[in-house]
């Protein structure tokens, strides 16, 4: 290293909770850089609330502050901590956001902090718009001709210039958040109105629909030397944000030409802007010339590096913090060979295919149509040596019911033509549908204009479909044909449906038939590597992938009962993300300790689980039974862990144990016990342990009878969907009559499961940890909303602050019997209800939960540890530690992205809808809460506060919070029940008007001039049919970006914790302090 | 698709890879050889360097972008880099039958048959490359269902493969104001074009013509296929122009031959570099370039006269990449500056020939 002065202290700010736009990626490029700090005796201190991650686990960094990324708290870590270096490029645009207003402000001079890596002046000249067109047009770049505007009216007479159709941006904001295509001037005027909530410059640019859309993530270290590790294609063309597209690496339809002439002004601008470290050049590219223009720089790790690292093997952001120390390219070593230089570009010898997770079926009254902005929550890689075997493969990863390109459940699409001009989240499978219906490459081309040579592969996977479809037996299928469906990426399961459609219950063993057949042939896949180099050097990692398109594997199998396999989670969506990877690599740690080999099977770019140094092999695969059967067949293991990457392995169980695959821990059996409704429900009755009533039910006069028996309001759990939401609770019967009749449908083969809901009653998890059916060590967490609010949205307090001691005891002691009933050995996670000690079971999982990260930071007990050890048999230590010596509070908060997806009420039900958390710890409940709130991205409000707070219940429930309020200075505004209700007892309200009155002042106005610095709405009830004013405001303080509580309970312990708490009471205590 | 027809590609050491003919319908045999970039093949197959040998290309998948037309451009077909294929068969993973570019007018696999090439498409190449990698480069054959098996293994190293790729005429390009000779010793055309770009007229001479009887302002070296050795007459020609000490700039095999006048050796690497992706440092500094290359042969720069020094080397297995005189304007580098395919980043050298010639130029007038 040749840096100018020694650091030896250093800052990195992590990205906080997931969101829509700024995921896991985020943890695997901070826990790099904290990495490659660590190599060089430097002392790492990281800011980041999000709990759930690798890099706030013990080891990585050498301190960690649960904080907010915002300027104040790191100006207060500064402060304490004196570090001499920051990095900011590896907390997505919260880091970067973050670190521009600290430099901005003067906090890092003053405190003398040096920017490692890319000067912060660069970072500003690619994030404003104006500035960075500015600074291409000095090098004679072209970037699309855009106009930056600061009102409505001017960005109207902008687009009039253009012409229409415009695309509009927002600067300084993430993940395209208030951008989006207009085509005529009404919708300027709307979407223009909004983007200025966001941001206070707009730019209006002409747009460039249909336009290839391409990647380069370039490095350049201080010596200037550069290269490109990777370039993109995006399947859809330009009009579909980055995030929300079917991306390829590298690219397919580029020549040598279009290729080297994009790549050469990637490193032309990375020098003339001055990044040193990674940045990311997004292009269009003109399908019939070579004409271009640069769409943006992100002078920042990204979600497309993070892509780019694990599509090569190259560790963008490892290399990019030593770049930040000063080294140069060439004094790196390759981290996969060890031997040859960091300074190259990888050849890649496979295609990787990424494909966005979305979860819009979540959300009420979202948009599905795809457009400049992301809403997926995730996304996969799928990696083959063609490009039908990556997507079909990609397509399964999805996890959402689909098999591949073909060979699924019909999708229903009324007008091909309207569905392919206008994308949704179901784009590839109308395509599917429409290849089928006989629509020609041309045809789909022109109302879609993704390349031709895409649809040409795609329509290969339909002609072998087709082929398949001739024989009627596995038997009958010939060996070629057989071999060559493999090679295009059909799985056993699309094979046994072409051949045979067998049904559903049939098709088990049709899968196993056709494997068998499979192998008498020698069908079998390959094992290859991803070395960074294309074979032309060895490599000394086993970062792998199973291909068809293969005749020799790359590996040796030792087989010496010495290898143990753990099952990743897949996508992060909603209900699955940080916490099961922070769980599987926990796993695979201690797997690794005991002297053993891990192997990971995960299929995810944006986790540090699928970083190839984190276990002894990687298979970079997809985890179907056909796989893991494949592998398992491969590697012998002495055993598979389903109970660490959440509901995608747990699933795997029985099926694998079917197939004499050894599963280490709890039996299959037993997690099939606690997953099936049935038997579950079964051992509680014999125990004694009293559950919410329930019932399966076939039709709907037997709905009616079983509300008649135990009252509203209900639980609606269908298993065929029509529209909307799975889930739903409703009140009445006419409810229950409208949900019944539109949303769903009930028979005997789509049963319909009802509970009872109770209302008002504490919701609280029990994670724990247990062998032989023992108990080794539980948590016991409570949350702050009342049961019907979702695990994963609700507030979550450990340990518990407000819980009855009886109830305490109570829960630990079904905690027991249920873990003796199901003779469980590792981890496993309850939820019960408790209201006035009597405590009901609404679920146990025999896997680790979402809070296990949580509650083992919290405590400060590994949890996963103690677990694998358990599970492979061997001695664990358990530390005689209780919750009760706890001299703090932990708070797990919900991070939501309602912002991105438009016109989706946000508002909380048993769906979970939130796409993060974060996990705070304060002295008491008050700072722990206020902390974890701001870290969510609220804050403490100026001075107005609109309540809105529903029926009399909540109004009751939030007068001691009003109180408060009030008592503190603040100005409150009301809707008129909410004012009357207030004034009646000692509060005084001003009335605002509903937003569908004319009469002011109205709610609607005062949200769009921003004279509201917090929103409490809390809905009338639970149900669906909610009033549309209520839906009105929430949504406004949303796009207005006005922090928005829709839950009393919450409402009231966020208002008195910042009543009661000033901003200075806040203490900035790293993790190892408590 | 057209109805499968088997091929294979059968090693020296008797490895055998089935697969299925995407060209023409004829076997052949060579020296099997890898190369790792993943774009370019109208470019690659043209490259006179590649003359006599099955190339194998380790980027699967081949053929998407289909194949550019024959539309000239200074008197040069503008998208390839000589006027036919010279690789003696291809050896791909996955062919894609159909096409996708606004710049093609046929498919990759018309184009082989027009040239009578085999192709073999549906093998391994990744596990061929190991063996290369392993063993070193051997020689193989590429025999395609129906059609005679050639009875031996033919090693084109032995032959004078710069003499049957070189240009049988003096052709002269262009009329810029510096006047360079290109010794053609399998040029690629991309050399022509980065010198008429920079004010040249470019003379281009066959590999053995004593171009030293010119008038000329700089010597340009060519790339070229096959054991340096074998150019005898090149290198005698090179040691004439180096008395007349007028600039000389040398690429790829015009790099070997000058490093052979200045006095050092040349071996045959065990499997040579060919790919986008070699990283190059400038010796005595820390500017690292990536390069594109293609060579089995390689400079031993021990012997190397005294007024020479090593320009750059090899980052990953500290091969030479080029030499230069210590006081005179001769330079040359084992790489492909002129790229095509493959990264541009080191055009600069165009330029400093140029500098070079100018001041030559300059000092000659004074």
């Amino acid at each position: 290293m040749q840096s100018t002065e020694k650091i030896e202290k250093v800052i990195l700010l992590g990205s906080g909770a997931l969101k829509i736009g700024e995921a896991g990626e985020f943890d695997y490029s901070g826990s790099q850089a904290l990495k490659a700090l660590k190599e060089e005796g430097i002392y790492t201190v990281l800011i980041n609330p999000n709990i759930a991650t690798i890099q706030t686990s013990e080891n990585i960094a050498d301190r960690v502050y649960f904080l907010p990324v915002t300027p104040e708290y790191v100006e207060e870590v500064i402060i304490k901590e004196r570090p001499q270096g920051i990095l900011l490029a590896f907390g997505g645009q919260t880091a970067l956001n973050c670190g521009v207003k600290l430099y901005r402000s003067g906090v890092l001079e003053k405190y003398g902090v040096r920017v490692l890596g890319t000067p912060v002046q660069a970072i500003i000249d690619t994030e404003d718009r104006e500035k960075f067109v500015e600074k291409l047009d000095q090098i004679n770049i072209k970037t699309i001709q855009s106009h930056a505007v600061t009102t409505v009216e001017d960005a109207k007479k902008v687009a009039a210039e253009l012409g229409y159709p415009i695309i509009i941006r927002a600067a300084y904001t993430l993940g395209g958040l208030g951008s989006g295509f207009c085509d005529n001037e009404a919708e300027l005027d709307a979407l223009a109105s909004k983007a200025f909530t966001y941001s206070p410059q707009i730019l209006v640019e002409k747009s460039l629909k249909g336009w290839k859309e391409i990647e380069y993530e370039v490095v350049r270290d201080r010596y200037d030397n550069c290269i490109t590790v990777c370039n993109m294609e995006n399947f859809d063309p330009l009009g579909i944000h980055t995030g929300e597209s079917i991306v390829v690496a590298p690219s397919q339809t580029l020549t040598n030409a279009e290729y080297h002439k994009l790549r050469h002004l990637a490193i032309t601008i990375i020098r003339h802007i001055g990044i040193v470290g990674e940045c990311n050049v997004q292009y269009a590219l003109d399908p019939n010339s070579e004409d271009y223009r640069v769409i943006e720089v992100n002078a920042r790790l990204s979600r497309s590096s993070a892509l780019a690292s694990k599509a090569t093997g190259y560790p963008l952001a490892f290399v990019a913090a030593k770049l930040g120390l000063g080294y140069g390219l060439h004094e790196l070593k390759n981290s996969v060979t060890k031997s040859t230089t960091a300074c190259f570009e990888p050849a890649i010898d496979y295609i990787v295919c990424k494909i966005p997770r979305w979860d819009l079926g979540k959300f009420k009254g979202v948009s599905r149509e795809l457009g400049s902005s992301m809403k997926s929550v995730g996304e996969v890689m799928a990696i083959g040596r063609n490009f039908e075997e990556a997507i079909q493969k990609g397509l399964r990863m999805i996890g959402q019911g689909m098999h591949g390109f073909v060979a699924n459940k019909e999708l229903s699409v009324e007008n091909i033509d309207e569905a392919l001009s206008h994308p949704t989240d179901k784009r590839i499978f109308v395509i599917a549908n429409a290849l089928k219906h006989g629509y020609t490459v041309d045809r789909i081309y022109e109302l879609t204009r993704i390349d031709k040579w895409f649809l040409y592969k795609l329509e290969n996977i339909i002609r072998l479909e087709h082929e398949i479809e001739q024989y009627h037996t596995i038997d009958s299928i010939p060996e070629s044909l057989m071999l060559e469906a493999k090679q295009k990426g059909f799985s056993d399961f699309q094979l046994a449906r072409t051949v045979t459609k067998c049904s559903p219950a049939e098709i088990e063993e049709k899968i196993i038939e056709v494997r068998n057949r499979r192998k008498k042939l020698g069908i079998t896949p390959y094992i290859k590597q991803i070395d960074t180099l294309a074979a032309e050097y060895p490599a000394q990692t086993n970062y792998l992938y199973v291909t068809y398109n293969a005749t020799a594997h790359d590996i040796d199998f030792p087989q010496d009962g010495k290898s143990v396999i753990v099952l990743g989670s897949g996508a992060y969506r909603i209900g699955s993300s940080v916490e099961f990877d922070w769980c599987s690599v926990n796993a695979a740690n201690t797997i690794r300790k005991n002297g053993l080999r891990s192997i990971m099977i995960n299929y995810n770019p944006e986790t540090v689980s699928t970083d190839y140094d984190m276990c002894d092999r990687l298979y970079f695969d997809e985890l179907t039974l056909e796989r893991v059967l494949d592998i398992a067949d491969l590697e012998a293991p002495k055993g598979v862990i389903v109970s660490v990457g959440g509901q995608i392995p747990n699933n795997l169980a029985l099926r694998l144990k079917d197939q004499h695959v050894p599963i280490l821990g709890t039996s299959a059996e037993d997690i099939d016990r606690a997953e099936d409704r049935h038997k579950f429900s079964q051992m509680c009755d014999e125990m004694g342990i009293d559950q919410p009533r329930w019932r399966e039910l076939t039709t709907i006069e037997d709905i009616y009878e079983f509300a008649d028996e135990v009252g509203f309001p209900l639980l609606i759990r269908p298993s065929y969907v029509l529209s909307g939401a799975a889930m739903n609770v409703v009140s009445n019967k006419r409810e229950l009559e409208h949900f019944l009749t539109l949303a769903t449908s009930v028979s005997k083969q789509h049963p319909v499961v009802v509970t009872e809901f109770i209302e008002n009653a504490k919701e609280i998890e029990i994670d724990a940890v247990a062998k032989d059916g023992e108990v080794l060590i539980y948590a016991i967490s409570e949350h702050v909303e009342f049961a019907g609010v979702h695990s994963g949205d609700a507030t979550m307090v450990f340990p518990p602050q407000k819980m009855y001691v009886e109830t305490m005891r109570r829960i630990k002691k079904i905690s027991k019997l249920v873990a003796q009933g199901l003779h469980i050995t590792g981890p496993f996670n309850m939820q019960v209800m408790a209201k006035n000690n009597e405590i009901k079971v609404i679920e146990c999982n025999l896997r680790a939960s979402r809070s296990f990260p949580f509650v083992s930071k919290v405590l400060k007990v590994n949890f996963i540890e103690i677990a694998t050890k358990v599970m492979l048999g061997l001695p664990a230590e358990i530390p005689h530690k209780s919750a009760f010596d706890l001299d703090y509070v932990g708070i797990k908060a919900p991070q939501f992205s309602f912002s991105r997806l438009q016109k989706a009420d946000p508002v909380l039900g048993v769906e979970m809808a939130s796409t993060g958390e974060v996990g705070c710890l304060g002295e008491d409940f008050h700072e722990a809460i206020l902390k974890a709130m701001i870290s969510v991205g609220y804050y403490i409000p100026q001075k107005n506060i609109l309540l809105s707070t529903g029926d009399a219940r909540s109004k009751a429930d939030m007068l001691s919070a009003a109180q408060a309020l009030q008592k503190k200075g603040y100005n409150l505004y009301a809707t008129q029940g909410t004012a009357d209700y207030l004034n009646q007892n000692g509060v005084h309200a001003e009335v605002l008007h509903w937003p569908d009155s004319e009469l002011k002042p109205n709610t609607l106005d005062y949200i769009k001039e921003k004279k509201i610095d917090l929103v409490v709405n809390i809905p009338k009830n639970l149900s669906e049919t909610e009033l549309n004013n209520d839906y009105t405001i929430r949504r406004s303080a949303i796009d207005f970006n006005i922090p928005l509580i829709t839950n009393a309970r919450l409402a009231s312990a966020f208002i008195h914790a910042f009543c009661r708490l000033d901003k200075k009471d806040i203490k900035i205590k790293s993790w190892n302090e408590y | 698709m057209p109805d499968k027809k088997t091929a294979a590609l059968i090693l020296e050491d008797g490895t055998t890879f089935h697969g299925f003919s995407f060209g023409a319908s004829t076997s052949v045999s060579g020296e099997v050889v890898f190369n790792t970039s993943m774009m370019g093949y109208p470019e690659s197959l043209t490259d006179p360097s590649y003359s006599g040998q099955i190339l194998v290309l380790t980027f699967p998948l081949i053929g998407n972008y289909g194949v550019p037309g024959d539309q000239m451009q200074d008197g040069l077909l503008r998208f390839f880099e000589s006027d036919r294929i010279h690789i003696r068969a291809l050896v791909v993973a996955d062919y894609s039958f159909k096409y996708s570019h606004w710049n093609a007018v046929k498919s990759l696999a018309q184009w082989l048959q027009e040239n009578n090439i085999p192709g073999i498409y549906n093998v391994d190449t990744r596990q061929i490359t190991k063996i290369i990698r392993e063993k070193g480069v051997m020689l193989g054959k590429v025999t395609v269902e129906g059609t005679p098996v050639p009875d031996k293994f033919d090693d084109p190293n032995k032959e004078n493969l710069v003499a049957k790729v070189s240009c049988d005429e003096v052709m002269t390009y262009g009329n810029g104001k510096r006047r360079i000779v290109l010794v053609d010793c399998g040029c690629k055309y991309n050399i022509i074009r980065s010198l008429l770009v920079r004010d040249a007229t470019v003379i281009r001479v066959p590999w053995d013509y004593d171009f030293t009887t010119i008038d000329y302002d700089g010597v340009m070296l060519s790339n070229g296929p096959g054991d340096p050795q074998m150019c005898g007459a090149t290198i005698t020609n090179i040691k004439k122009a180096m008395e007349i000490g007028k600039p000389i700039f040398g690429i790829c095999l015009g790099n070997q031959l000058l490093s052979i006048a200045a006095g050092a050796s040349t071996y045959k690497l065990k499997y040579g570099h060919r790919s986008h992706n070699q990283p190059a440092l400038q010796v005595g500094t820390n500017k690292a370039v990536i390069t594109s290359q293609n060579h089995g042969f390689a400079v031993d720069t021990t012997k190397l006269d005294e007024d020479w020094e090593p320009y750059f080397i090899n980052l990953n297995d500290g091969t030479s990449e080029g030499i230069r005189h210590k006081t005179k304007p001769f330079f040359s580098v084992q790489f492909h500056p002129e790229a095509t395919s493959g990264p541009v980043d080191t055009s600069f050298l165009f330029d400093y020939f140029i500098q070079n010639i100018d001041q030559a130029c300059k000092a000659q007038k004074k």
